[in-house]
């Protein structure tokens, strides 16, 4: 049973990365729309302390939630559904523009930026019992310059 | 001095040419993508005509796509701020390849949230596949759990037209903004 948060650690949670165990959330964000689209992304990057996979995603902004991956192959972009995105500890999974994504389908909700998208993420562990984590994913304009790339960790 | 003359001649020879090297794939001359007759969202139909004078940048997309699209029209707009003032020079336009979706209304509202000047243009289905064609542009729906939930498999590429209407160049989906920028300095001239 998940133990409720604290509310100042939840609001902690919002600024700071989500862990419960071993899996760390870290900048989890929500791609804008404008308000006549009906679906969007989730991105943000994961750690593990223990080998784990990402084997769903729910929301309640959003009727179907699946974690997807988008693959070029030539110059042609393939976006697919994956059953599971593994983080193995030393080996984040970054869900990010060019990669993986938690896609947001049949959203309930208009999405404004500045907005708090709660997303609850299902981790399977070795043992193939279950553990999820909850996050809080900023939404960010659609049409916003895209963050500079830190290439070193904070 | 013989030399300086025959360096100065070719120098002249490869200006008037217009021999100029691009980073992006040079398609100058290509039979393909001379034109075309979309309706932009308030249904009015636009040609590469309505353009001229300017270097038109053509990106074929949908708007529930939401890595590379949202990316390459992000892309687009750093470029036309790096231009500066030539930045007016230069026509985006985002040509759906999923018009069952994408109205005219989700489409206006859509390209004007990277800049208000982007334009997008909506193919009806049925004028989709010669489109397509017509531009060497791969797309196929990719179905989804639920009927609304499918994807579009699509090129990513963009193509690139110079002010005079005429197909120039074919971009990379991970091309840089410097090297765009640097190929469209050359043909804004």
């Amino acid at each position: 049973m998940l133990h409720r948060f604290h509310p100042v650690l939840l609001a902690a949670a919002l600024a700071a990365p989500a862990a419960i165990a071993q899996v760390t959330v870290t900048d989890p964000w929500v791609r804008g729309i404008v308000p006549q689209q009906k679906a969007t992304g989730a991105f943000m990057k994961l750690e593990a302390k223990e080998p784990v996979a990402l084997v769903s995603a729910s929301s309640p902004a959003a009727g179907i939630t699946e974690i997807h991956e988008m693959a070029m192959e030539k110059d042609v972009m393939k976006m697919r559904q994956i059953a599971s995105l593994a983080v193995a500890p030393g080996k984040p999974a970054e869900l990010k523009p060019g990669g993986y994504h938690v896609m947001l389908l049949d959203l309930k909700q208009p999405l404004k930026a500045g907005d708090s998208v709660p997303i609850t993420l299902t981790f399977e562990k070795a043992d193939k019992s279950k553990q999820t984590v909850e996050v809080k994913a900023e939404v960010r304009a659609l049409g916003a310059p895209a963050p500079a790339d830190h290439k070193r960790k904070h | 001095m013989k030399r300086r003359a025959f360096l100065f001649a070719m120098a002249a020879l490869l200006a008037a040419c217009g021999e100029q090297a691009f980073k992006a794939t040079d398609i100058t001359g290509a039979e393909f993508g001379r034109d075309f007759a979309l309706a932009d969202p308030s249904g009015q139909v636009r040609t590469l005509a309505d353009f001229k004078g300017k270097a038109v940048l053509i990106f074929f997309g949908f708007t529930q796509c939401p890595d590379v699209c949202p990316t390459t029209l992000a892309k687009m707009r750093e470029v036309k701020q790096a231009l500066g003032k030539d930045g007016d020079r230069v026509q985006v336009l985002f040509i759906t390849v999923d018009p069952e979706r994408d109205t005219p209304e989700l489409l206006k509202a859509y390209t004007a949230a990277f800049d208000p000047a982007f334009l997008g243009l909506r193919p009806t289905p049925e004028q989709l596949p010669a489109l397509a064609k017509s531009f060497k542009i791969f797309y196929q729906k990719a179905p989804g759990k639920a009927p609304g939930s499918y994807s579009m498999d699509h090129s990513a590429m963009s193509y690139v037209y110079d002010p005079q209407g005429r197909l120039r160049l074919a971009v990379a989906h991970n091309a840089d903004v410097k090297t765009i920028v640097e190929d469209l300095k050359k043909l804004l001239g």
